[in-house]
């Protein structure tokens, strides 16, 4: 019912242009028919606030991993700061295309069948391992598996292969989000994102955190992925703290980075 | 080697401890690198291993470029631990916590980092871990800078590696000391200064940034 609501908030960005905007169209009808205010909320903002608030965490280091996203994440001064991410494709962007280059299927999705085979691989081939301080680049490595598969074919299984990006990968997602602990002296990690689904990258933080003493906060799948909770939660932190978007100002914005929102609501 | 001498533990890394202690009676550290349990063994022997030889190269040729680095001791393959010189001191980054960083003081050091920079860069080495808490100053003196923590460093002579290389620093600084845009960009200012092709990287970097803004960030 529209008078047990406070205000509607919404995506701003960032994201696909047609969807944010046709769901920007909706909150402005409905926020002019009900007279309610509307609240423009950052899509890595809502991860992060769900994630806090599921897991109770108070202070983590926020690994982000997605199919869009691959940022290394701690607050400070009224920002969710980023101190590591990807210099050129994301890491779910790139699993994706290794799937299409070893032919894996995209039913219910190719991170996921990636992930069920490798627990058939067990040969490790080394591949192109790049950590840049806190950041991370996967783009040689995608491009040195377009160029090997042929002779990678040859020695190893497709499930072996999987097993070693896995591996690989992980591996440093996982020395980044120590180098940014060991940076900011964190003890607590925290993993959102659709590849935050991924059991071995749980398995393999979690042995990192646990042996420097800290707690890696287990994230439900549910929340993982993108879902409208926490567009409405983070938004609802907003409003509570004085924030609204006037309606002429409620425009989307593919590319609205993480360190962008006031963060106002933390100590 | 250094049995029996006590080893006191300053810092505690993501890949290394770093000790306190004592080589042939001069004052020294040892950092130590440790086989990580959540890297698959073959991986994780291939990073320690290129880790550890890269930081004991790449310092002792940062050194011959006239840069200020600690002197290498030994280099403990076996244990995987470098023994070095112990700077008496602090770093950049505790330096930069108790002054005013719009100050014309940490102005000129910015500059002077960036110049050291630019050299480190016109000897072919990238360090690959810029950030203020790898950069230390002798005695706490700003005029005394010491490049330390070349375990991510390689040679290259790529116009992109030096761009990057300064695209993470920058990325890690302006994280590290919010709202210190000044400071960076006279870092960068003395950069361009010093390095022998110092329009070419910047021009690069630029277009490092806009890949960075452009990159998509879908869900
Ligand atoms: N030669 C030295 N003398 C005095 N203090 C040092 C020296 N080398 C390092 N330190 C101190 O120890 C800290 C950590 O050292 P260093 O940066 O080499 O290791 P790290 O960051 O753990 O390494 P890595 O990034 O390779 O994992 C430095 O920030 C500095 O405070
Ligand atoms: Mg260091």
């Amino acid at each position: 019912m529209p008078d047990q609501l406070d205000c509607i908030c919404y995506t701003k960005g960032p994201g696909m242009g047609a969807p944010l905007l046709s769901v920007a169209i909706v909150a402005r009808v409905l926020c002019q028919l009900w007279k309610l205010p509307l609240v423009g909320v950052n899509h890595c903002v809502g991860h992060i606030e769900m994630g806090r608030v599921v897991c109770n965490s108070k202070d983590p280091i926020i690994l982000y991993v997605s199919g869009g996203n691959t940022q290394v994440i701690a607050y400070s001064m009224s920002r969710y700061r980023i101190f590591g991410e990807t210099i050129d494709i994301a890491v779910g962007n790139m699993l994706d295309r290794f799937a299409r280059v070893v032919g894996l299927s995209n039913d219910p999705s190719p991170g996921y069948n990636i992930e069920q085979l490798a627990k058939k691989g067990n040969k490790f081939v080394h591949l192109p391992y790049i950590v840049k301080g806190m950041d991370v680049s996967f783009s040689g490595l995608l491009s040195f598996i377009e160029k090997q598969k042929d002779v990678l074919k040859d020695t190893h299984t497709a499930a072996d292969l999987c097993f070693s990006l896995q591996e690989t990968v992980f591996s440093m997602l996982v020395e980044i989000t120590e180098r940014a602990m060991a940076h900011c002296n964190i003890n607590e990690v925290l993993i959102v994102g659709g590849v935050g689904c991924n059991e071995r990258l749980q398995e393999m933080m979690k042995i990192m955190v646990e042996e420097r003493g800290g707690k890696l906060h287990h994230m439900d799948e549910r929340y993982c992925i993108d879902n409208g909770c926490m567009i409405a939660y983070a938004g609802l932190l907003q409003f509570m703290n004085g924030f609204t978007t006037p309606v002429s100002e409620s425009t989307v914005t593919q590319r609205f980075r993480t360190d962008e929102v006031l963060v106002n609501w933390r100590e | 080697m250094n049995e029996g001498t006590k080893e006191e533990l300053i810092s505690q890394g993501a890949e290394g401890r770093v000790y306190r202690t004592q080589f042939q009676s001069k004052d020294a550290i040892v950092k130590e690198r440790f086989s990580k349990k959540y890297r698959h063994p073959e991986l994780d022997a291939k990073i320690t291993r290129s880790r550890l030889n890269s930081e004991g190269r790449n310092i002792e040729k940062c050194r011959q470029l006239g840069l200020d680095s600690p002197a290498v001791f030994l280099v403990d393959k076996h244990n995987s631990r470098l023994y070095m010189e112990y700077i008496e001191g602090c770093t950049v980054k505790e330096h930069l916590r108790l002054v005013d960083t719009n100050s014309a003081e940490a102005l000129d050091l910015a500059l002077r980092i960036g110049k050291a920079i630019a050299t480190l860069h016109d000897g072919n080495i990238i360090h690959g871990d810029l950030t203020t808490s790898n950069i230390m100053l002798r005695e706490r003196d700003v005029q005394k800078i010491v490049m330390i923590d070349f375990g991510l460093s390689y040679i290259s002579t790529s116009l992109e590696d030096r761009a990057v290389d300064l695209y993470v620093m920058e990325r890690a600084f302006l994280s590290t000391h919010p709202n210190s845009e000044e400071l960076f960009s006279s870092l960068l200012t003395g950069y361009v200064q010093q390095s022998k092709n110092g329009k070419g990287v910047s021009d690069r970097l630029n277009q490092v940034r806009a890949r960075g803004r452009k990159k998509s960030m879908l869900g």
